[in-house]
This record gives C-alpha cells, structure tokens and sequence, in this order.
C-alpha cells in the first residue's frame, strides 16, 4: 500500500483527516477506500481489544479496529456515534472507528516534521510525522502499521 | 462407449488440432526449440495414452512420429518439410483413426505400414523419397473415407460433451452463487416478515432456482478422488522398488466425488500417508514370510460417502503400531513424562504420531522417518474441518480413517443465540437438540447437573460432558437469565460434546467466509458469515471449543452405554468418577458404569434405622452407607448429601461421600494394591493418586446377601484365575467373584496366566476371556491343555460377548469347558458352581 502518495505534483499529498480523543490525526487518502457513518458492529467474543467487531459492507465481512482501543486512549463515551475509515490489506477489509472524519486536506511533504523523540511510545510506533497546521497538530498515522496487532499479546 | 475412450478422444482431438498448429509454425520457424518440445509431448501423449488403452495401430503411427519429432529435438535432424511431411501426414492419420475410433469405439482396420514406413526413412534422414509416400499412404485410407465421414461427425459430438473451463471462471461462479444464497436468504426473511404478498410465490420460486444453480455450479467442482490418487501407483511401485518389499495397493471408491477445493487440500495429505503406509507400515518379504503373512504387502484405500462426507480409509496389513516403541520414542524426545505417559490409554499413546517431531522409524530413510509428516497430515485435514483417527494392532495393520467435509463454500448451520449474542454451529456436527432446565429447574424432566464444578446432561443413561458457550466466549449476560436451555449436542471427534445456549432458532444455508488474519488465533471459530438479516455473526467449530474446553475429543467416549461391549474392548479406558469421603486424602474413583445414578439427598430425610441409615427413595428405604469413621448426618453447614447410588435388579444401596470431584476418562489401571477394606488399591487417574473404591465391599455392607450371599461358604477357597485383557473387565469381575468367595487372580494377558503357570501358580478354575491382542482365548485354552502340568485338566470357562453356537463350539473344541456371556453374572456363577462340582466328582 503506499503510505504517501502525490496528489498534486511530486510535493503534494493528501490526508484524510480525523479525530481521535480531541486529537487531530490524518492517514493518506490513498489508503481510504470508503468513509462509513455510524454502523452496527457484531461483536466477536475472545478477540483482542483493539477488534471492536465485525460489520457488513456490502456482503463483505470487514473487520472492525477500535483506533482508540490501538493507541491506549480512553474509552469512546457510551452512545458516541463512531464513524469508520476503510481500507483494504492484503484482499482483506478493514474499518478504523475514529471519532469523526473531517476533511481532505492537501499538504507538502517538505512541510512533514519527524516525530517528536518525547512521543509515547504506542503513538511513535504508529505514527511517521507530524503536521503543524492553523488547527493544531496532526499526526501522520501510518495505517500498515496500525493494522499490526501484536498477536502473541492478544493470545 | 468406455468413459475412457470418451476422454481419451476429447484430448486427443485438442492435442492434434494443437499439435497441428505447432508443426506449421515449426516449418516456418525450425529452429523454435519450444514449439518443438510442444509437438513431441503431445505426440508423445497421445502414443502414451494409446499403449495404456491397448489401441496398437494408433501407437504404431504415433511411436514413429515420435521418433522423428525425438531427432528433431535432439537436433540430429533439422525441420525440413521434406522431415515435418510426414510427421502431419501421421497425424492427419491418427486423426483418421481417431474418428474411426469415435464411431465404433474401436479402431478401423486399416494398414499403416507406408506411413509408418515414411516417418522411419524420414528419422534415417533419408527425405529423398519421402514426400510422395505419405500421399500414397493415405491414399488406400482415403478409400476408406466415406464411410469415416459420419463418424467424424460423430466422434466431434463425443468431444463437445465436454469442454474445459478455466477454474477461475467456476470459483468466481460459486462465489456469485454464494452472494446469491445470501441474497435470497435476506428476501425470504423479509418475506416472512411481511406475511403473504404478492411476491411470495414467484420468491419461493426464486429459492428453489437458487438451491438448484447452488447444486450446479457445486458439481461442476466436484472431482471424483481418483484425481488425487491417480500418482499413487507409481509411487508405490517405486517405493516399492526402492525398499525391497512387495507391495500391492488397491484402490476403492475413486469415483467418489467431492470438491475441487477440498481435493487439493487432500492430495499432499492423502500422498504422505501412503508413502508411510509403503515405508513403515510394511514389512519386507523376509520379515512378512517369518510372521505367517503373504509376501506381498497390501495398502487400502477407500473412499466412500457417509452422511455429507467423505470418508477416506488407509489400510495396511503390515506391523500395526508397537506402543512400546512409541511410548521410549515420547519418553527420549521428551514429549510427555513417564507419569503422563503411564496414565494414557494404548489410543493417546498412539494419537503421538501425529505430533510435531515424531517419528517411530528408527532411522530416516530417504522417503519418511524425518519427524515431519503425521503432524502436518492432521493440520491439513483438520484446516479443512476433517478429522483423522487410526486404529491399529501389533501384527496386523494400522488403518487410517480421514472424514472430511464435502465442500466448504457453503454449509447448512444452525442459528443458536448465547447471552444476546447469535452464533452458527454447522450442521454437520450437530447430532441432536436437547431442551433441559437451568441448573436446577426441570424441562421435561431433563437438567443440567454438576459434579464438582463440572456441568453434565444425562443423555439416555450416558453422561454428556457439557459447556456453556457464553461462559466459553466470556460473554456478559446482558439479558435475563433464561428458565431453560437448549443443549446442542455436538460430534467431536470420535466423541460427543454437549454446548449449552440460551436458545435455537433456525437452520440456514451460510457461506463460510473466513475470518480475518488477525484472529486466526480465536481457534473456536472456523468462519464468519453474513445472515439473512445482514448480520454478521461468528461459526463456531466444536472441535476448537472442545479443545478450549480443555476436553480433548479422543477423551470422549461416544455411546459409552450404548457400546459397552466396545468400550471394554477397546484399550481407552473407562469413565471414572472421582471424589472424596472417608477418612482418605487422595480422591476415591469408581467406574462410572457401575454407579447407578448420583444423588443429593436432604438430610432431613434420612433417617437413622436399626444400626444405619436409610433414606426413602423412589418409594423403598434405600440403605445408606456412610464411608469412614465420621458420622454421616451432619447437617451442619450443607443441607443435602451427595450420594452414589449402586442399583442392582430392585434393589439400590446408597454409598455417602463427602464431595463429588469429576468425571475423567481413563485407564484403569491399579499400581497399588490397598491393605484398606473397601478399596482395591491406588491407580493414576487423570494424573494424581486415586483410590478405587471395591464397590463390591460396600454392597456387602448394604445387603449382606448383595451377591446370592449364602453361597460364599462353599466357594471358599476355591482358587480361580481371570485372564482378561480389558481392565475395566478385570475390576468389573474380581470384586464380584472375591464377593462369591473365591480367591481370585488376575492376568492381563494370555501370556501373563502362562507366566503365573510356569511360576507354579496353583489354582481350581480358569476364567478367561477370547478375544485379546496377542494371544487370543483360543490359543490361551489349547496351550493350556496342551502344555500339561497342574493346569492341563482344569475347567475352563469362557468369558465372551459373542456366544453364537459356532463360536461356542470353536470354544470347546480348543479346551473350554463352558462358554458364558460376559454381563450374566448368574450364568458365570452357575456355569462355576458347575465346573467345581463336577471336578469334585471326578
């Protein structure tokens, strides 16, 4: 999958952009195959935390990553509608519930800081950069890696 | 016409047009190496094809074509039309022959010798000649043409019947065919719930159509199994070779059909098992001659259909498995400890082929004995839902049973619902639905009860191990406690696994979708799958929850009422309870078999009666018997008392126990013997010290008389000997003749008893079974009264499940005095009372 893909000329790219626990997020809009407004998520019992469930696209089974459950952040308030980007891996489908997805934004990669070396771990681990924007800061997620369950610690 | 000339015909009629195609392309180009090899690995084929059929004039012309097209290709010859002439005028003619054969399903006749003839000057490199002779050749041929028109015409319907499509077009068609099912099952549920309307009808139409397109397109996958095995008698032939040993394989059943998926699934499994089956299973001709056998070794296979899978069996005659060999093999690569190993039945000791890192032939032969191999045959069986089990004896064979599921695209599931949550469970593991209450509560009259923390279901006298699926899935009860329950009572295995849910609703066609990557490691789930109503849930495989239940399946006996002459038979094991009572630590084990029924009976309706207790129960006063010193009825902290009920014809004796621990499945076998009334001795069950309880010593403190009593005095003394292979036999049947007052002993073998004779062992009366490993009743009676001595003129009596007259005169023919069932006590004690007085009369 490409991580950072041009958008507009070499330098241009464009990120999805996303909440997650008041935090600005973006992943490559290349990885994002679909934006799913709040969906009823089957739950599978004895999966590691970070599944939130299974749900159905379109008579396909896509399976459900709770980002906030991946980056250790709080719990999503009980009844907080849940939106999910899709993206595919390897010809399997998987939603990544955020809070809220934004917008689509275009940046220069010559703008994209590395990561703070002060960062938690789990955030650096998933992360390959930072944005300063008017907004605040967005943290470039890298979505192969956050589809990266340790299995051995879910076991 | 034979099925195979049809073939052979449709591929023949597509290699020549191929091969047709690439000549021309070769005169053009001479020096294209790979059209070339092309033309001669069809020609080659077809000359191939020809000899095995047993057409002679085909391979005839095709072994000359061949020849030329072998120079061709070794470069002695170079692509000249003068050399390739020929070569089409030999197919033209095959092509004739072809369609001869078409019509008739024979070949014409006809004289190739001129055409034959041109392609050997030909291959001489002597082209001068050749070009008009061909032309000659064909010429009396085409004479002959007329009449082969119409079957030309004949010979292209035959090669139309069938044509080739590309496997990816047929997995796209199921997957559509599956998005379909899924479809229709949405529709048929908003169907039902809308009630009737105007598209009822033409919707019901709609799902019939659709089971039957489903049906279709699954058989245009089926392949019949001798496509995985048509390699197989070659390589059995060069094993064969290799080792020195004569080997026949025969196989069984290979029309049977099943998916081209599952097929190939099979086909690397199926091939190692064979390749065992020649390598360790066989002997060599010496070794087979030395033991009595034939020469030639034999391996089969069959496959057959059984209830909506197959079954696929690998038989072979050769050594059988020695579980000696295996248990020193477990014990040097460190698989299992001595103690694991000694309270494993002979089967789990046997399941040790199929682990990681084993391998029982001594040393690695270039074909197998490299410690891979049982383990991934299983895997790969199991990944696709199968099961393998074997079943072997020293001396005579090991047979390998694989059950394997049909098709795995699409299955019939059953909907159950669990704390809120649905699940589907296929069909095919499901044997029966049981409605019973929670713990507790009744429906119609079946509960769930416990022993220990362990919950069962008593199923037509049979104790079915029970699991609770969302306590399984730790799921939260979210929803109120249901009264009752259903019990989905589950094939694992060899053995049957009862899953408790809250309720049933429905059976389905589901398409098995796997699950993700990510949670492969959830091993009790085999799919996920969308529903009728679009919502997604998980497929359960009881196997995984057997195994995440801790209960593996070989430890679960099937029927074990139902079979007990099985059981016994079998080296498995029994079903033992455990607890605690008396004054002794280590928890006490009685056969489960022999305990009637479990009880927990109020205390405050047992009374104190003369010098004991009793209790009324079903409508008599039932004796109970405290176990220990300590006074039972100490109502104290508990209200009830859990008793062990002992039934014999009307009569039942309670036995009080303190706690009951489990119910476990294992070998009897006691290490110990007990100095202690009231126990046999000390036996490893399930891995800890477990007194066996001597059930008989407690029985004769209910009911003095429990054993026809009185009789006892004149038994006394007399020495009798039981040899009897099945444990569970030999405790059934010592604590029972001890009670008559005999002075038993016991021998496990046949070859034990002549140990005991040859030390000098003096006794009244023998009692032995017939069918044993080793050394059978049979052969035990005859060496007994051949072998004189003390023993010589003893009586003899037979303990058998089969007394057919055959079998009894079979019996006495080899030395028995008499012949007795195994379960009729009374016809033992008699045929006993029998034997003994006649001897005192003699």
């Amino acid at each position: 999958m490409t991580e950072v893909a041009p958008a507009n000329g070499d330098d241009e790219h464009a990120f999805v952009t996303l909440m997650l626990a008041d935090q600005l997020c973006g992943v490559p809009v290349l990885c994002v195959r679909d934006v799913l407004a709040d969906q009823t998520i089957a739950r599978i019992p004895l999966a590691p935390p970070e599944v939130a469930g299974n749900l159905n696209l379109r008579g396909r089974i896509v399976t459900a990553i709770d980002l906030r459950e991946r980056l250790r952040l709080d719990k999503r308030p009980a009844g907080a509608p849940a939106m999910s980007i899709v993206t595919e891996q390897g010809s399997e489908l998987y939603a990544l519930l955020v809070d809220q997805v934004s917008e689509v934004l275009t940046l220069r990669r010559s703008k994209m800081e590395a990561n703070p070396p002060t960062l938690p771990a789990i955030w650096a681990e998933n992360s390959v950069g930072i944005y300063r924007l008017e907004q605040g800061l967005m943290v470039v997620l890298s979505v192969d890696r956050l589809l990266q369950l340790d299995l051995a610690a879910a076991a | 016409m034979d099925d195979l000339i049809a073939e052979f015909l449709t591929e023949t009629n597509e290699s020549l047009a191929a091969a047709d195609l690439a000549l021309v392309k070769l005169e053009r180009t001479p020096d294209d190496a790979a059209t070339l090899s092309l033309i001669f690995r069809l020609v080659h084929t077809i000359k191939g094809t020809c000899g095995f059929l047993g057409l002679p004039r085909l391979e005839r012309v095709a072994h000359a074509a061949e020849n030329v097209l072998g120079k061709l290709r070794d470069g002695e010859l170079v692509a000249t039309s003068a050399v390739i002439s020929p070569v089409l005028a030999a197919l033209d003619r095959i092509k004739l022959i072809v369609s001869g054969l078409g019509a008739t399903g024979a070949e014409p006749p006809g004289d190739d010798s001129a055409c034959i003839a041109a392609l050997e000057r030909a291959a001489d490199g002597d082209t001068s000649v050749s070009p008009p002779d061909p032309e000659a050749a064909a010429e009396p041929e085409h004479a002959d043409a007329p009449p082969a028109d119409a079957p030309v015409a004949v010979a292209e319907a035959v090669a139309s019947q069938t044509i080739r499509v590309n496997v990816e077009v047929l997995e796209e068609l199921m997957t559509l065919v599956g998005e379909l099912v899924l479809t229709r099952n949405q529709l048929l549920q908003i169907s039902r719930a809308e009630g009737t309307s105007a598209f009822t009808a033409p919707l019901q139409r709609l799902s019939h159509i659709t089971s039957d397109l489903q049906e279709g397109v699954m058989k245009t996958r089926m392949q019949p199994i001798g496509n995985a095995w048509n390699k197989l008698p070659r390589l059995v032939r060069d094993l064969a070779h290799e080792t020195g040993k004569k080997i026949q394989l025969d196989m069984l059943g290979q029309d049977t059909e099943l998916d081209r998926q599952v097929l190939e699934l099979m086909r690397d499994p199926l091939t190692h098992m064979v390749r065992n089956s020649a390598d360790h299973g066989l002997e060599t001709p010496d070794v087979r001659r030395a033991t009595g056998k034939p020469e030639t070794g034999n391996i089969t296979l069959n496959a057959f259909h059984e209830g909506g899978h197959i079954i696929i069996e690998i038989a072979d005659d050769g050594y059988g498995l020695n579980v000696v060999k295996i248990r020193e093999k477990v014990l040097s690569k460190g698989l299992a400890t001595d103690a694991e190993l000694a309270a494993m039945s002979e089967a789990e000791v046997k399941n040790f082929i199929f682990r990681a890192g084993f391998s029982t032939a001594a040393s690695v032969t270039a074909i197998s004995g490299r410690g891979v191999g049982m383990d991934v045959v299983r895997s790969n069986i199991e990944r696709i839902g199968g099961t393998v089990e074997l079943v072997s004896t020293l001396g005579q064979g090991t047979t390998f049973t694989i059950k394997i599921p049909l098709t795995l695209a699409i299955v019939s599931a059953l909907i159950v619902r669990a704390c809120g949550e649905r699940f589907a469970i296929p069909q095919i593991n499901v044997l029966e639905l049981v409605r019973v209450g929670r713990e507790g509560a009744t429906a119609n009259g079946m509960a769930i009860e416990r022993i220990g923390s362990t919950p069962v279901l008593r199923l037509r006298e049979q104790l079915l191990p029970l699991v609770t699926l969302g306590d399984l899935l730790r799921l939260e009860r979210t929803d109120r406690e249901p009264v009752s329950a259903t019990v989905v009572v589950t094939a694992v295995g060899s053995g049957t696994l009862g899953i408790v849910v809250d309720d049933v609703y429905d059976t389905e066609e589901i398409v098995v979708k796997p699950v993700a990557p990510i949670l492969r490691h959830v091993t009790m789930f085999s799919g996920n799958t969308i529903l009728g109503d679009g919502s997604v849930i998980m497929i359960l495989d009881p196997n995984g929850v057997a195994r995440s239940a801790g209960v593996s399946a070989s430890r679960i006996k099937r029927d074990l009422n139902e079979h007990p002459l099985s059981t016994a038979r079998s080296d498995d094991g029994t079903s033992l309870l455990l607890f605690r009572g008396g004054a002794s630590e280590a928890p006490c084990a009685v056969p489960l078999s022999l305990v009637a029924r479990l009880e927990d009976i109020e205390r405050t309706k047992i009374e104190r009666s003369g010098g004991g207790f009793v209790t009324q129960y079903r409508g008599k006063l039932m004796p109970l018997i405290a176990m220990g010193d300590a006074a039972p009825v100490t109502p104290e902290n508990e209200s009830t008392q859990p008793v062990l009920v002992f039934s014999d014809g009307n009569r039942s004796m309670g036995l009080m126990v303190d706690t009951i621990v489990d119910v476990v499945h294992d070998r009897l076998n006691i290490q110990l013997a007990s100095s202690r009334p009231g126990f046999l001795g000390t036996a490893v069950v399930a891995g800890q010290a477990a007194e066996v309880l001597d059930t008989s010593y407690w029985l004769t403190q209910a009911w003095r008389d429990w054993f026809g009593g009185g009789q006892s005095a004149q038994n006394r003394c007399k020495r009798l000997l039981v040899v009897e292979d099945s444990d569970f036999f030999r405790q059934l049947l010592v604590p029972a003749l001890s009670a008559e007052g005999f002075e038993v002993t016991a021998a496990g073998s046949a070859a034990e008893a002549l140990r005991l004779r040859d030390a000098g062992l003096m006794i009244d009366v023998i009692v032995s079974d017939i069918e044993m490993p080793d050394m059978d009743g049979l052969a035990f009676a005859r060496c007994v009264r051949e072998g004189g001595g003390a023993w010589a003129s003893l009586p003899m009596i037979a303990l058998t499940g089969r007394a057919s007259p055959a079998d009894e005169a079979r019996g006495r023919e080899a030395g028995f005095t008499d012949y007795c069932y195994k379960f009729e006590r009374e016809m033992l004690m008699q045929s006993l009372k029998h034997c003994l007085s006649e001897q005192v009369l003699m």
